[in-house]
């Protein structure tokens, strides 16, 4: 579907909105709006795509309450706004428009997590995407480094080819927040695996160690909880390239969900996960077996983390006897551990014998 | 303490006693001797009040001022008391409290004053403040033991035509008084009334636990007592009289059979002039009908006939029992004087000086009940919010037979029934439901009884008996269920205020977007209106201007269909200008309207108007409003009618007469008919943040 269409086809699902809210009203009755919950309990796994999705349950969202009013006051401002900028050939991130709710009275959002979390919303009932509604992340994309070489649309329109390795300073490529065909081509590469990397220490720690060029790698910073462009990024290179995906974060309860939220699909975006998740994603470590078979210098786990792990047993993304296991056996040790914890055994350790321990246990490596 | 237990002799005919053990007793009897009871309290005076400088002097102000109010009560007269303090040398106090009571005839004058445990209330069975006639004699020993000054009286009664004057002091050892001078008097313009003088060394301080906080306290629980206070540095308070009405006077009673003691049930006997066991059980004890008499001695299996005087402790000891399993009427009321709500109300107002509260939970004066065969009755009021301060413990006024109890809070029966009570259920805070609740409130607890049993003869602190603390926890449930009510009725409207805001700018706002959107006319509002809304709306507002209480009372109809209902209000009958009730009522009874209204259509306003005439401004805040025929759920700001109303035909009618069902300790909880099909979806919780 070209562009065009794309933002007319929104536009349309967007005044279905508003008319039934306006005939709602007109019949006499509450004006209400159902959509998916979007928790846990109402995620389900779908076989056929392998991620994770919303199941059927629905909550309403209804005038009878102030909640519901002030959402569907604000649902109505913001069908509002998308239908002009469609109109008048704008577009805006996801910030500018909280900023510009400051003038819609009483439908201002509290804050911008609000907004984002209605414009999801307003995809998951329309079924188009945020950037159909002429919506933008201001997120920026993870860096890349690795050998691989792509063809970037740049600002003038012009097509420009890029090597991951070669054309990149030390900070690597960063990812656009479109990472779609008529942005980014694929090209080629001789690498074996990405390797996507939770904090910036160990991403640079990897790049200096040479770890790319050595165990033919594309090393990705994830920036914690990685952006829809960089899962969408890493789906493409593993679906394209045939590329497999390994996930290498701190060893706590959150970065659990970051490799959740690559491998099944995060919950806030599970309209979208097999847009998003790239099923055959691996986890590579920290483990809390890690912890104890390398005996890491560890934190003791805080309330929050414990709360995150036991809201984490009964989240069916982590059903699982692998994750069942660790989740139980960091509450039983109370202690979570850094990925820089490895340098305890000094600053190549990781490179040298972490990784290829774990990769090779994993079969990435022979 | 008691005066019986100092010189006790105490035999027990079971025991035998060995050889030895009689030589030992013979020893010890040697050295044995009675003590006088002034001794004793010499050597003992904090068991009387006098523990430290500063409570000391209250101490002192507080037993004359007892003294006073309980003599101008017995006498019917209206309270004009006046207390001077003078600081005569360094840390030394003249204390002078003077009344317009009877006076008391010479040859009494002495006695009263200088003899400890002597006085006209020791064996009555009546609510009085003094009881065993130590107060203000002590007050003479401390003073004369302190400074070394004798108490000066001055008395005069009605019919006397002058004054007598007595210089006394207190022998001691022999408990007698000692007159130094003795004299007649002109005393200006005075009908009737009595003055003391003493002095005594002391602190004087203000603020809390001070003799002005305990005449405040005094006055609060005392309206119709008007006290001048000067004090030592100059200045002059006066705390004027809120009601010319006495409290209704109390009437002496027999003591009620039920928790009598064994010791106190022989030694009635003993000095019994009745012959027949049953003629004693009547003549003796109230509440006892021959009938009643003669169950419990069928119920004990003691003979009717058997003389009191000849009883054994076997058959004192059955009768006891049998007491016990007997159903006999609760003790008589008539002997008690409680302060009632109107007075509470009052008092509390009065406490507040000048902070506006949010809340006067109506008053609860539980009926009496018995220990020990005392009656007692417990009374309790609250108020709550406004400017009260919110982080702090709730402020407690303690107060037996109508006399402030200000030390001793934690040893209180008051202090632990409050302790007891778990206050979260009623909108206060209290740390694991247990302790002093925290929050905007002050709780006020009256205990009214012939007999209170303090823990000291200072008369500071109420022992805690399982009986009386549980009574006030009642008293104390029904208040603060009252409170819970309102609380729950204010969260009820806050909660239909949102739907108004919803209905009134977000709704309107919501359907201009959706029709500019989508390029049609805003669509009409009224029915979605009614279905957000569906309640009745009803509110009182209250104009007061020339001893005018204007009230409105506005009937909002926001159902989606038309209503027909009954509304009640219950206002000050006497007030009620019967002339401007618009409309008018269907039945007026007593202090309750009704009007049986026409169907109110939907969307539409019904207002009813009436005037309430010579109330001061505070007497009237809160319209009291009930529904009926409707169902109650539905109607925010009025409550369902109770059901036994109004069955006795008097027309008398009060909020407690139902109220017994806190003893249940169950509050009921009226559900929200907010249920829809389906989650709301803004009140998920759950939600796993996959953000760091």
């Amino acid at each position: 579907m070209k562009n065009e269409e794309r933002h007319h086809r929104a536009v349309d699902e967007l005044y279905k909105i508003a008319d039934d809210i306006y005939n709602q009203i007109d019949r006499g009755q509450i004006p209400k709006m159902s959509i998916p919950l979007r928790s846990k309990k109402n995620i389900q796994f779908a076989p056929r795509k392998g991620v994770w999705k919303y199941g059927s349950m629905h909550g309403v969202r209804s005038a009878k309450k102030m909640t519901g009013a002030y959402m569907l006051l604000r649902t109505m401002y913001m069908l509002e706004f998308i239908q002009g900028m469609v109109k008048d050939s704008k577009s805006s991130t996801l910030r500018e428009m909280y900023y510009i709710s400051e003038g819609w009275g009483n439908a201002k959002f509290g804050s911008q997590d609000e907004s984002n979390n209605l414009a999801e919303d307003l995809e998951i009932v329309t079924t188009c995407m945020r950037e159909d509604f002429k919506l933008r992340p201001e997120e920026d994309g993870a860096r890349v480094i690795g050998n691989l070489t792509l063809e970037e649309m740049n600002r003038k329109g012009e097509k420009k080819k890029i090597n991951l390795r070669d054309d990149v300073g030390d900070s690597g490529y960063g990812i656009p927040f479109n990472v779609e065909k008529d942005k980014i081509t694929l090209l080629n590469t001789d690498a074996k695996f990405i390797i996507a990397i939770e904090t910036g220490g160990m991403f640079d720690r990897l790049v200096e160690n040479g770890f790319d060029e050595k165990y033919n790698a594309i090393i990705l910073h994830l920036k914690g909880q990685p952006a829809r462009s960089t899962r969408r990024f890493m789906k493409r290179l593993n679906e394209e390239m045939n590329l497999p995906v390994v996930v290498f974060t701190d060893g706590d309860p959150w970065s659990f969900r970051i490799f959740s939220s690559i491998a099944y699909g995060a919950i806030k975006t599970a309209h979208i996960s097999e847009y998003l998740a790239t099923p055959t994603a691996m986890y590579c470590g920290i483990t809390t077996s890690d912890i104890l078979n390398y005996d890491l210098p560890t934190d003791k786990l805080n309330p929050q983390d414990i709360k995150a792990l036991e809201s984490e047993l009964t989240d069916p993304r982590f059903k699982d006897r692998f994750w069942k296991d660790e989740i139980e056996l960091m509450l039983k040790i109370g202690k979570k551990a850094e990925q820089q914890a490895l340098a305890k055994y000094g600053l190549d350790f990781v490179t040298d014998k972490y990784l290829p321990e774990k990769l090779t246990e994993l079969g990435i490596l022979q | 303490m008691s005066a019986e237990s100092i010189q006790c002799h105490f035999q027990d005919p079971h025991t035998t006693l060995g050889d030895t053990m009689t030589d030992i007793a013979e020893t010890l009897a040697k050295q044995q001797k009675e003590i006088s009871i002034a001794e004793f309290f010499e050597k003992n005076k904090q068991i009387l009040g006098f523990d430290s400088q500063t409570k000391s002097l209250i101490t002192a102000v507080k037993e004359g001022v007892d003294n006073s109010l309980d003599a101008c009560e017995e006498a019917r007269i209206l309270p004009d008391i006046y207390v001077e303090l003078t600081e005569t040398e360094k840390g030394e106090y003249k204390i002078v409290i003077e009344d317009n009571g009877p006076g008391i005839v010479k040859r009494q004058i002495a006695n009263v004053f200088g003899r400890l445990l002597y006085g006209s209330r020791f064996h009555a069975i009546r609510q009085s403040r003094g009881q065993q006639g130590i107060g203000i004699s002590a007050v003479v020993m401390y003073s004369q033991l302190t400074t070394g000054k004798p108490a000066l009286i001055i008395s005069k009664t009605k019919s006397e035509e002058v004054a007598h004057f007595v210089k006394l002091v207190l022998d001691i050892k022999r408990n007698r008084p000692d007159i130094i001078e003795e004299d007649f008097r002109i005393w200006d313009g005075k009908l009737h009334g009595t003055r003391i003088e003493v002095h005594v060394k002391g602190r004087y301080v203000a603020g809390k636990q001070s003799i002005l906080e305990y005449l405040r306290a005094t006055a609060i629980v005392n309206p119709h007592v008007q006290i001048t206070f000067k004090d030592p540095n100059g200045g002059t308070i006066s705390l004027p009289r809120v009601t010319e009405d006495l409290p209704k006077e109390t009437i002496e009673s027999k003591p009620h059979p039920e928790g009598i003691e064994l010791g106190q049930f022989m030694s009635m006997a003993k000095a019994s002039e009745h012959r027949k066991l049953t003629a004693f059980l009547v003549n003796e004890f109230s509440r006892v009908s021959p009938r009643v008499a003669k169950e419990i001695c069928d119920a004990a299996n003691v003979p009717e006939n058997r003389s009191p005087k000849r009883m054994s402790l076997e058959e004192a000891s059955s009768l006891l029992k049998a007491i016990g399993t007997v159903k006999i009427m609760a003790p008589k009321t008539d002997c008690l004087t409680p302060i009632g709500e109107t007075l509470i109300r009052k008092g509390l107002r009065n406490v507040l000086e000048g902070l506006k509260p949010g809340y006067y939970a109506p008053p609860v004066s539980r009926s009496p009940s018995v220990y020990s065969g005392h009656p007692f009755l417990a009374e309790v009021g609250i108020v709550y919010g406004g400017q009260l301060p919110k982080d702090q413990q709730v402020e407690i006024l303690r107060f037996g037979n109508r006399v402030p109890l200000l030390y001793q809070q934690g040893a209180d029966v008051i202090t632990k029934a409050i302790t007891e009570v778990d206050w979260r259920r009623y909108g206060l805070e209290q740390r694991g439901g247990k302790g002093i609740p925290f929050g905007p409130a002050i709780i006020l607890v009256h205990i009214a009884s012939t007999q209170l049993p303090f823990t000291s003869e200072a008369k500071e602190a109420i022992a805690n008996l399982d009986p009386i603390r549980d009574e006030i926890v009642r008293a104390l449930r029904l208040c603060a269920r009252n409170l819970k009510t309102h609380l729950g009725k204010k969260a009820k409207r806050s909660k239909t205020r949102e739907k108004f805001d919803i209905v009134q700018i977000l709704l309107p706002e919501i359907a201009r977007k959706a029709a500019s959107i989508v390029g049609k006319p805003v669509p009409d509002l009224g029915k979605t209106v009614t279905e957000i809304m569906n309640v009745v709306w009803i509110d009182d507002n209250i104009e007061y201007s020339k001893r005018r209480h204007k009230v409105a009372i506005r009937i909002h109809n926001y159902m989606s269909t038309g209503q027909k209902f009954n509304v009640h209000a219950v206002v000050p009958g006497k007030a009620l200008d019967r002339k401007r009730i618009q409309p008018e009522p269907d039945s007026v009874n007593g202090d309750k309207l009704t009007w049986n209204l026409k169907r109110i259509p939907s969307t539409e306003i019904v207002t009813i108007t009436f005037e309430l005439v010579g109330l001061d401004q505070d007497e009237y805040s809160d319209t009291e409003i009930f529904i009926s025929d409707i169902n109650h759920a539905s109607v925010i700001g009025a409550e369902p009618l109770p059901g036994d109303w109004d069955l006795d035909g008097t027309g008398q009618y009060s909020l407690f007469s139902f109220g017994d069902a806190a003893d249940e300790d169950e509050v009921e909880e009226i559900e929200e008919d907010d249920d829809e099909n389906g989650v709301d979806y803004d009140e998920q919780t759950e939600v796993i943040s996959d953000e760091e």
